[in-house]
């Protein structure tokens, strides 16, 4: 039995991200009065672009090569060690989070450095835009973990979702307040309004898309999808460290398929936000960006001198 | 067997093999490559002994005490004291010494017939030499003997590329500012000697009690600012990065990555083994000194363009994280958490060991670049990895390990400084509690404006396309300067996948001070897991790499063999929107900060200076060149160092008036000195 909730949670990520991307469209478009895509295009357009031949820039090292399969290989991986829908991998494999933090932080570093790399305007641009602000989400993302850790006693990510909430415990408010803090950073890391458009190739506005504007086919696949699955990451961990509930504390059949309704709710809720967020808001100006990451900061120390009267 | 190298002896022949070799490579300084085999393969020898020493010193687990020779001066014995901490920064030092050295040996080849050789090899055996004793000295003017000896060797390597008129003005500033430095070291050991009635570390640590604490607090403040200024905490750094970059590479590696941890060794030596118990405020206060180097450190190092600046500003950056870890352990222990002092002291331990792996590779790989570039400024480089592969990837492997990116040994170390951080806000309240949460936010910032940084480094040097002639000419470094850096790039990933092994080993270290003997171990020792605390669940190196190794590669073969088995990769010009694509319009170092230089513009009091250069130079309309330049105020110049200089010129100035040249009043002088001197002595 265990080794099916291990396979579950290995594909889980990847197998549900690109859903994610086409339901959050689908939602825009509908509330921007269009039909929409299908919810299942990003799946189709992976599968197309899988099939294609690239191009690769003369002007591109092994780094370029290579940053695709690890940007992905990496979002695999943390996605296995993040709880998804059960909290049962305490002490199975390192979940650290710490460590999750670090890793992600570690496909940041290949998707920055394979968008200076092939000597394109845009590419370096889009890399120094995307460090600026990762360099700045970095204290609010670790801060509003940390919140969770010390109220569960904990850093182990597993071990912080199995811990139920309650309402009528002191942490809520302190837990709202770094999932507030938390939100503004899962917009920033995984390129949202109002810090990124996804949908744009407007040099101007662009982050994401500007360090991956070099690359074709399978290789654009492999990025695609892994900003998809980081995503669901994201969403994944905020929807489990901060709401824990109905997530699958034993390997029962059928708690376990609780647990996966329980999380596709919550991520479609958590979608729900994000799609009527990026249709009632426009995207900020760069510098004002900052700001926006400090209020997460703050909130987040809000949040921890909050627990001094625990 | 250990017992036998780990004796006195072993430890003299190491010495011994540094002091050959600087005396021969003078000696043979008439033949630039026996002068530079002579001086280098000493030094590789003495390391190596050096290594042996001190593996099996911290093995076997006892501590030392050794003299060499009665010699009968007041005060002065050379006598040594090595116990495991003294072992722990000996093996440090002989581990970078022993890779810089193979280095160094193909690195000097391009000063053949330009300097010296000999003079190098001499200041540089001399320099390794200086800092093994000061480590293993257990005398005050023993130590200070020792000190100078380290001091003025690199004094000498700093200003070794003389033609450089900003050598010999760096190589001043530094001498200058680590005699500042020793005189609050010798004050400090002066209170010592006024208390204990000895200069000899034992008999002051079993004297400690008739030292008053408000003397303490003094020595405690006099010791912050003589070592941290060796240390290059801000604001007492200035020397640090116009020296560091101005030595040889191979030296440089030394400087930033051994030589400052010498003043972090006695820091330790005097807060966490002389003066216990120690009041809170000790700890707090290397705490905000941590948080303030490190942010500031990594903030001035975004902003340079110069490669080696770069790295030595990264170092401050480091000492900060250093510090966080050895603030965080002392006040733990004044507070009577005795085992959680211990997790921070062996993260800053640690740290310090990566610290020095990673540093030295760096400034390495940087040598490298620069031997072949001939420039240091980073906006010259662009598309190296395209000449010099190897080099690049070992500088990658770098840049990663200082960003703390799994699975390399400085994420692990600074894993450990966040968890000591952590407990301090669980355990700790009020004042001190926000302290902690303060450092591990300055902590949080400093690794992501570091990862900011070192992508800059990397990117802008190695990627896209060169950006000027001399990179066209670039070729892979010469195979003895690959060893050296191949050899650190191994340990970076060696020392991360078994961190867990090595942090049981330097519990080992930390448990050897008298104040941890007592405690039970933090650590469960498995050869292939971190550190288990409490209920903080471990984090196991290898596992996780291996899963990643294999998730990236089972992608790849997925791709390959699976989806699409006939797949064509065609080359092509990157786009270049119609227009013809040149180097210049691909980010420099300067475009890549500049948002962020932007954003910290408080804190880096950031400016944009133009330089324009006309055709026409009275009515300016036609402009020839424009340099935009971006850059930090150095406030430090600015408000403190600059108007101290003005006010010691100033009374100089006035102390002149009493020089009349008249022998009569000098008399009278020289009787009033007397007459003071002996109202104070009697």
């Amino acid at each position: 039995m265990p080794i099916i909730i291990w396979t579950i949670q290995l594909i889980l990520i990847p197998a549900l991200s690109p859903l994610g991307i086409g339901l959050i469209k689908n939602m825009k478009a509908k509330l921007q009065n269009r039909q929409g895509a299908s919810i299942f295009q990003p799946y189709r357009d992976i599968w197309k672009l899988l099939h294609k031949d690239e191009v690769v820039s003369v002007d591109a090292s092994w780094i370029f090569r290579c940053a695709p399969y690890i940007v992905f290989g990496i979002t695999i991986v943390v996605g296995a060690s993040i709880p998804l829908f059960s909290s049962l991998g305490q002490g199975i494999i390192s979940s650290d989070m710490l460590l999750v933090i670090y890793t992600l932080a570690t496909g940041t570093f290949f998707l920055a450095l394979a968008g200076i790399d092939t000597g394109s305007a845009f590419g370096g641009f889009g890399s120094s835009r995307e460090m600026t602000i990762s360099a700045l989400a970095e204290g609010g993302f670790i801060f509003s973990l940390l919140t969770l850790a010390l109220t569960r006693g904990t850093t182990n990510l597993f071990g912080i979702s199995a811990i139920p909430m309650s309402l009528y415990d002191q942490s809520f408010l302190p837990t709202l307040l770094a999932f507030l803090g938390f939100f503004i950073v899962l917009l920033a890391e995984t390129a949202r309004f109002p810090f990124d458009n996804p949908a744009t190739h407007l040099e101007l506005t662009m982050i994401h898309e500007a360090m991956i504007l070099e690359y074709s086919g399978k290789k654009l696949a492999l990025m695609e999808w892994a900003s998809a699955n980081k995503l669901l990451i994201f969403t994944a961990l905020g929807a489990n460290l901060f709401f824990p509930f109905a997530l699958a504390q034993s390997s029962m059949m059928g708690v376990v398929l609780i647990g996966i309704f329980a999380f596709i709710f919550k991520i479609l809720v958590f979608y729900a936000a994000i799609a009527v967020l990026e249709s009632s808001i426009s995207k900020f100006r760069f510098f004002r960006l900052p700001d926006l990451l400090l209020i997460s900061f703050i909130f987040n120390i809000i949040a921890i001198g909050l627990l001094n009267y625990l | 067997m250990l017992g036998i190298f780990a004796s006195p002896m072993s430890f003299f022949v190491s010495l011994l093999l540094f002091t050959i070799g600087a005396i021969g490579s003078l000696i043979a300084q008439k033949d630039d490559a026996l002068a530079n085999w002579w001086g280098g393969l000493f030094a590789i020898a003495g390391s190596l002994g050096g290594l042996i020493f001190a593996t099996s010193a911290m093995i076997v687990g006892n501590s030392m005490s050794f003299s060499l020779g009665a010699l009968t001066f007041p005060l002065l014995t050379f006598s040594f004291h090595v116990d495991m901490l003294s072992a722990f920064f000996v093996f440090v030092i002989s581990l970078i010494a022993l890779f810089c050295s193979f280095y160094g040996i193909g690195y000097v080849k391009h000063y053949y017939k330009k300097y010296s050789i000999g003079a190098l090899g001499f200041f540089y055996n001399l320099f390794i030499l200086g800092m093994m004793l000061v480590v293993s000295s257990s005398n005050g003017l023993f130590f200070l003997i020792a000190w100078e000896v380290m001091s003025v060797a690199s004094y000498f390597l700093v200003i070794y590329d003389r033609k450089e008129q900003s050598n010999l003005k760096a190589g001043f500033l530094y001498l200058v500012m680590t005699h500042i430095g020793t005189v609050f070291i010798i004050l400090a050991f002066l209170l010592f000697y006024t208390y204990t009635g000895s200069l000899d570390f034992e008999v002051i640590k079993s004297g400690v009690a008739l030292i008053p604490l408000s003397i303490k607090n003094i020595i405690f403040v006099l010791a912050v600012i003589g070592f941290g200024t060796k240390a290059g905490i801000i604001p007492f750094h200035v020397w640090l990065p116009s020296a560091h970059p101005a030595a040889p590479s191979h030296v440089s590696g030394l400087m930033s990555g051994v030589m400052i941890k010498t003043g972090i060794y006695m820091m330790m030596r005097i807060f966490l083994d002389i003066l216990q118990p120690i009041p809170t405020w000790w700890g707090l206060t290397l705490l905000i000194i941590g948080s303030v180097s490190a942010l500031l450190g990594v903030l001035y190092a975004l902003a340079e363009y110069d490669i080696k600046r770069l790295l030595a500003y990264s170092s401050i950056e480091n000492i900060g994280i250093i510090l966080l870890g050895l603030g965080s352990a002392l006040t733990f222990s004044s507070f009577g958490m005795p085992q959680l002092a211990l997790l921070s002291l062996v993260a800053s331990l640690f740290h310090t060991l990566n610290h020095s792996i990673f540093k030295s590779l760096l400034f390495l790989g940087a040598g490298s670049v620069i031997n072949e570039t001939h420039t240091r400024n980073m906006e010259e480089y662009g598309g190296l990895i395209q000449y010099m592969p190897q080099t690049a990837f070992f500088f990658l492997v770098g840049s990663m390990a200082i960003s703390a990116l799994p699975p390399f040994n400085g994420f692990f170390s600074e894993w450990m400084t966040f968890q000591s951080l952590f407990q301090g806000i669980a355990a700790l309240d009020f004042s001190a509690r926000w302290i902690f949460v303060t450092s591990a936010g300055a902590l949080a910032f400093t690794g992501g404006l570091a990862l900011a940084c070192f992508v800059k480094a990397f990117g802008v040097t190695f990627l896209a396309r060169p950006r000027s002639q001399e990179v066209l000419h670039a070729k892979e470094s010469l195979p003895l300067l690959r060893v050296g850096m191949g050899a650190l790039a191994i340990l970076l990933l060696v020392f991360g996948l078994f961190s867990g092994f090595v942090v049981s080993f330097i519990e080992k270290v930390g448990r050897n001070l008298s104040i941890f003997h007592s405690i039970p171990s933090f650590v469960s020792v498995l050869p292939n897991q971190s550190p288990t605390i409490a209920n903080f669940l471990r984090v196991s190196g290898p596992t996780f790499f291996a899963f990643i190794i294999v998730a990236c590669i089972a992608v790849a073969l997925a791709i390959k063999y699976v989806i699409h088995r006939n797949q064509e990769i065609r080359l092509g010009a990157t786009w270049d929107c119609g227009t013809d694509l040149t180097p210049r319009m691909e980010i420099s170092a300067t475009g890549f900060v500049y948002s962020l230089m932007t954003i910290y513009k408080g804190v880096l009091m950031s400016r944009i200076h133009h330089d324009v250069k006309y055709f026409d130079e009275k009515t300016g309309f036609l402009q020839k060149s424009r340099t935009v330049t971006l850059s930090a105020k150095d406030v430090y110049q600015l408000y403190l160092y600059g108007p101290l200089r003005k006010l010691a010129a100033i009374s100089s100035e006035k102390v002149k008036n009493i020089q009349s040249g008249n022998i009569h009043t000098y008399i009278v002088y020289i009787f009033f000195a007397l007459v003071v001197a002996l109202v104070f002595a009697l």
